[in-house]
């Protein structure tokens, strides 16, 4: 089998039950190629080459005794730097956490390690997951594998880049207002952001707690939903974790769309300032889903227009709560310092870097005497009436349609100094996470110079099993995620 | 909004970041933009609207009180920039 850097998980899963391909063969291709490209895009921050062969060894071993542990046993993954391991370091893109080995394994490590799978290694991001670009790393700047001189999105930018170029056929990010959908649709890949609470947060270090998730960027819907299937479920470790036992995500992908009502609301594929490529690549997919048999009705998200903002006040209020822990007390960097006083402050200024600082510092401002009421107590009203739209919205549809981001990828630096544009890129994946809904992003053509665009699809609380379904039967039908960027074709 | 250069520094101070000096005027124009911008929220009437505290309609668990394994003392210390087998060690509290 030549082309092991094309395939998804899916295809090797198959390509290994039958024997056409060994784990290590196709760990030793995924090595190869990060060792032969990736100098040229950043995606990853540490590579775990032997570790990773010794582990695909053992795999091929257990599937010849017969004990395969499950059909994704052997098969490589990346993960964002944001899980905590024993076996590697996290850092969050960071330099307070140089050197961080975690005492215990994130969950969803231990689901991947249950199930077989070969962490190959570990991917950039921006600072503790603050960024829609990847260019807050403390590490290195991550390029677009459709266009060097542009960002791959952010803040899963290293785990999408890795993925469109063809280093790893499926990776891990987290989303806490699009990092898993904004980068996979300017690196034309899938991404998904399951429902908060279906994916385990242990070991998963915090940014804003009640909106980070764990999810997929692969290939493919149902590559996602494979991945899913191994990361998600019930984990007693983690107190808003969804009580209930996860479904068979790939027993749901018919492929039928037939009758389905999808929402289109009113407004958000003609968006003022947006991008009129991605707009019509966006229209001409839900022309598309339509042509499978699938019902459009126009819906109204009144309340979403004030997403940004709401997500802002809540997401900057709980990070400087989260990031109070950086201290150079317990873990990471310490500056070198007198007094407990002076070493608070000059761990943590020399630390953090520019963009962590601003949202510590908002946060800080949000949550102090006097603006509380004001700022984060509003901003979790408004969350209420975001909530609600989409409840109402869910009575006339079975999913939600939009752009998953207003334009393509942006030239590198462009945005760097201008904070708010940069938030603004989110403006059509933050709702999902203030409801706490499951949202995809899969790819549907390409817009300008030659970049690629997605479609995000919203789903009910819970309901992965449609999003991933309508996703599926487009996929089927379409070629668009099939699409590589030409210098990592091959 | 107008956000004083004296709101960032004591905003700094609460938060424990020590500024530099050239990063003051920046985070000033960065917080008062971003706070104009938030402030649009002001145009919705939230009258009576419950805040949201979670996403999803499950209860708090509670852990059964019950001996547990936990970490080991010298794994959990390993992480700390100065520690001994047992403690983490930090610069000098009290005088």
């Amino acid at each position: 089998m030549n082309e092991l850097g094309k395939a998804g998980l899916g295809e090797l899963a198959l390509h290994v039950a039958s024997g056409d391909v060994s784990c290590r063969e196709i760990v030793a291709a995924a090595l190869s190629r990060i060792e032969r490209l990736d100098a040229r895009i950043g995606a990853f921050v540490a590579v775990r080459g032997e570790a990773a062969l010794a582990q695909a060894r053992a795999a091929d071993e257990a599937r010849a005794a017969g004990h395969a542990r499950s059909r994704l046993h052997g098969l490589p993954v990346a993960v964002k730097d944001i899980l905590a391991s024993p076996e590697f370091d996290t850092t969050c893109g960071s330099r307070i956490l140089a050197g961080f080995r975690a005492p215990y394994e994130a969950t969803v490590l231990a689901r991947l390690r249950d199930a077989g799978l070969v962490v190959i290694g570990s991917t950039n991001m921006d600072e503790f997951a603050m960024g829609g670009s990847t260019e807050n790393s403390a590490w290195q700047k991550t390029k677009n594998p459709w266009d060097l001189t542009r960002i791959p999105g952010g803040s899963s930018g290293g785990s999408a880049a890795a993925v469109a170029a063809r280093l790893v056929p499926a990776a891990l990010g987290s989303d806490t207002g699009g990092s898993i959908r904004q980068p996979s649709a300017l690196c034309g890949v899938t991404g998904l952001k399951p429902t908060y609470g279906r994916v385990s947060r242990y070991g998963l270090v915090a940014f804003a707690s009640s909106l980070d998730q764990i999810g997929p960027i692969t290939r493919s819907c149902s590559d996602a939903a494979l991945l899913l299937g191994v990361i998600a479920g019930h984990d007693p470790l983690d107190a808003t974790s969804y009580p209930e036992a996860a479904p068979n995500w790939i027993g749901a992908l018919s492929g039928d769309v037939d009758g389905l009502r999808i929402g289109i609301p009113r407004g958000f594929f003609d968006g003022e300032g947006a991008d009129p490529g991605t707009m019509a690549r966006g229209r001409e997919a839900l022309r598309g889903f339509e042509s499978l048999g699938a019902k459009t009705v126009e819906v109204d998200l009144p309340n979403c227009a004030f997403g940004i903002a709401t997500y802002y006040l809540i997401c900057t209020a709980e990070a400087s709560s989260n990031l109070s822990r950086y201290d150079g007390v317990k873990y990471g960097f310490r500056a070198e310092s007198e007094t407990l006083d002076e070493m608070y402050e000059k761990t943590r200024s020399e630390g953090f870097g520019a963009e962590v600082k601003r949202r510590i510092l908002l946060g800080t401002y949000v949550l102090s005497a006097g603006y509380y009421d004001a700022y984060y107590r509003k901003a979790q009203q408004v969350r209420t009436l975001i909530r609600r739209d989409f409840e109402r919205a869910f009575a006339s549809c079975d999913l939600i349609a939009t752009p998953t981001t207003p334009g393509p990828a942006w030239p590198l630096g462009e945005r760097i100094d201008d904070p708010l544009q940069m938030y603004l890129a989110d403006v059509y994946t933050v709702t999902a996470n203030l409801a706490g809904l499951p949202a995809l992003s899969i790819p549907c053509g390409l817009t300008g110079p030659g970049l690629p665009v997605g479609l995000q699809l919203i789903g009910r609380p819970l309901d992965e099993a449609t999003v991933l379904r309508a996703g599926d039967a487009f996929q089927r039908r379409t070629s668009h995620h099939q699409l590589a960027p030409e210098e990592f074709a091959s | 909004m107008n956000i004083t250069r004296e709101t960032v520094l004591y905003v700094a101070r609460l938060a424990r970041l020590r500024l530099r000096e050239d990063e003051v005027p920046r985070m000033q124009r960065d917080l008062d933009a971003i706070l104009d911008y938030v402030a649009t929220l002001r145009e919705l009437d939230t009258t009576g609207v419950a805040p949201t505290t979670h996403v999803l309609e499950i209860e708090t668990p509670l852990r059964a009180d019950e001996v547990r394994r936990v970490l080991p003392v010298a794994e959990v210390v390993r992480n700390a920039p100065e520690h001994d087998e047992s403690a983490m060690i930090v610069p000098k509290v009290l005088e």
